[in-house]
């Protein structure tokens, strides 16, 4: 077998940003002195006219944002997910989500992958305190194309967008030729009959990883990929519980608030389906290697299919 | 415009307060009086706006961060032409375009959505950062209470600015020395306000009386000239001012005068325009 491709999402979304910087002067990037973690450093060196550096002071960042905003900019406010949306929430909701601003968030360092910096940095919240602010889009890419392409699908679009990155390097698994990126629009990677896995970010690799480990023992697992959370795929998270009657969802964060309650909501209202939520339980990570930490807190590909074999 | 018709118009825009706070029942008079005079001279005299053409590209912007006097801002865009001055009856009302605190989307003349203390200077500032990267020639000025200043956010946005030397700025701050608690020094001192600011960098403007308008004029004059750093006009003005029972009154700072109150009131003002007629 081949040596499998890794890259860290975070740094998709550097070179992304800059890629676009050639192509569009009005895309500006605002880092709050984490440039060379957040990897928007990529894009300075290419433009630094067009980073800012706001120093540490995030909520001022996001309203900084929303005034280029107003005046016709694009820009791409940076941080760790655990600032970027906890510590701004409020600023997000009121300076750029009620005003409706087309500003968009690049958040890095999400959920416990962050490993090492331990539970104050590993944000496994932000997804859900996103998805209450109305208008909001939120995307949690699971590969190096996917990010990228989700940074230039947020560029294009008009409106707050939340882009959920991580530390960690992951396999590039979305490399096909075929590979088409729509918000909004959920990807089957695997068909199946037996359960369907809804996974995002980084758990879309390890959820296709446990498909394989249960397909050896007979069960037959539909795996798509969610990489919009808002707005959610309702028609094909409806169209595949209806087909397989058991929903699996797994990510990396909280399991209040996220991937797992979003389609909870959906299916409670349209299709009332025995579902297992897979993510982190209610409580704060630690510090540890990323894999490791994924290990113990069976987000992992045994993880995940140790709790699959147990739910069916 | 000359003095005398500036003051005329402050008065106006009183009326319109008034009359929208009692209207909805509900509002925040005290400090919508206390910048009356800065409303009246920023959209009257110093700004360039165009209310057949609110969103035209090199206007100067406004953002209030103080958004809770939103009444004394609409009436100076009502009275201005931005909309009609009856729409200030509807203030507060379900399916007005008068929201509770300033909305971009919904009222015309309104460059930022605002309310949350602290967080409109951030964006007044991101609108000064991109004209100055746009090499554009549009001022931004952002008003902000005494109180307000205790969030922290306001000093992220000053030390931002004050690095950045954005004199395209014009920071303004009404201290009329009260919040909802008590008085801002009671509560939590913010005093030495002008201090504050030139230690963030600032060309600080400490203005004796904000509700006289040749002081106010002086001070906007001051801060066009300033070259390299951003401007704070400090000003000192009275909470309530020229309603005889809500000047200097904490009461007055959020709620809305009763009918007997609202007569009071009227006939003050139309005292006051009665004695600028004399003139």
């Amino acid at each position: 077998m081949s040596e499998v491709k890794k890259i860290a999402t975070r740094d998709s979304y550097g070179n992304a940003l800059t890629a676009l910087g050639k192509e569009h002067d009005n895309l500006v990037v605002l880092d709050a002195d984490l440039a060379a973690a957040t990897k928007t450093g990529i894009f300075k060196k290419e433009f630094p006219e067009r980073h800012i550096d706001c120093g540490i002071a995030e909520a001022n960042m996001i309203g900084i944002a929303a005034g280029l905003a107003s005046c016709g900019k694009v820009p791409f406010c940076s941080s760790f997910a655990m600032f970027a949306a906890g510590r701004t929430f409020e600023q997000i909701r009121n300076s750029v989500g009620y005003p409706h601003l087309n500003v968009k968030i690049g958040a890095t360092h999400a959920g416990i992958s962050v490993g090492e910096d331990g539970a104050t940095h590993q944000c496994n919240e932000d997804i859900a305190l996103m998805r209450t602010i109305p208008g909001m889009t939120i995307i949690n890419p699971s590969d190096d194309v996917e990010a990228k392409a989700a940074v230039q699908a947020a560029y294009e679009m008009e409106g707050p967008v939340y882009l959920r990155f991580g530390r960690l390097a992951v396999p590039v698994i979305n490399d096909t030729p075929d590979y088409k990126f729509e918000i909004g629009k959920g990807v089957v990677l695997k068909e199946g009959t037996d359960l369907t896995i809804f996974a995002t970010g980084l758990e879309v690799n390890e959820s296709l990883e446990a498909a394989k480990l249960l397909e050896a023992d007979g069960v037959n697992a539909e795996v798509i990929n969610i990489h919009t959370i808002k707005p959610i795929d309702r028609e094909l998270v409806v169209k595949s519980a209806a087909k397989t009657g058991k929903v699996v969802t797994v990510e990396e964060h909280s399991i209040i608030g996220g991937l797992g309650s979003a389609v909870a909501e959906v299916l409670s209202e349209e299709q009332p389906t025995k579902m297992l939520r897979i993510g982190v339980e209610d409580r704060f990570g630690e510090s540890g290697p990323a894999v490791k930490l994924l290990e113990k807190y069976e987000l992992d590909a045994a993880g995940i299919y140790k709790k699959v074999k147990a739910f069916i | 415009m000359t003095n005398l018709e500036l003051q005329q118009t402050a008065v106006k825009i009183r009326k319109g307060i008034i009359d929208g706070v009692h209207a909805a029942k509900a509002g925040h008079p005290g400090g919508s009086l206390s910048a009356a005079e800065v409303f009246t001279y920023l959209y009257f005299e110093e700004m360039n706006i165009d209310p057949a053409d609110p969103k035209k590209k090199d206007r100067d912007r406004f953002v209030l961060s103080k958004g809770h006097t939103a009444p004394g801002l609409y009436s100076a865009l009502a009275n201005r032409g931005f909309f009609p001055v009856e729409d200030l009856l509807t203030l507060r009302h379900i399916g007005s375009h008068l929201q509770g605190h300033p909305c971009v989307q919904h009222t015309p003349g309104i460059d930022a959505s605002s309310g949350s203390l602290g967080q409109g200077i951030s964006v007044a500032v991101g609108m000064a950062l991109a004209g100055k990267m746009d090499q554009a020639d549009y001022r931004v000025y952002t008003l902000l209470g005494d109180g307000e200043i205790q969030e922290g956010q306001v000093w992220e946005a000053a030390m931002f600015a004050g690095a950045r030397h954005l004199d395209n700025l014009c920071v303004i701050v009404d201290n009329n020395g009260l919040q909802i608690d008590g008085s801002v020094e009671e509560v939590n001192s913010p005093y030495p306000i002008t201090d504050k600011f030139a230690a963030f960098n600032f060309h600080v403007i400490p203005v004796e009386d904000g509700n006289d308008f040749d002081q106010l004029r002086a001070a906007f004059d001051e801060a066009k000239a300033t070259k390299g750093q951003p401007s704070a006009i400090v000003m000192k003005t009275v909470k309530g001012k020229g309603i005889s029972y809500m000047e200097n009154a904490v009461g007055w700072h959020g709620k809305a005068p009763n009918d007997e109150e609202y007569a009071i009131a009227i006939e003050e003002l139309k005292k006051a325009e009665e004695a600028l007629c004399q003139k």
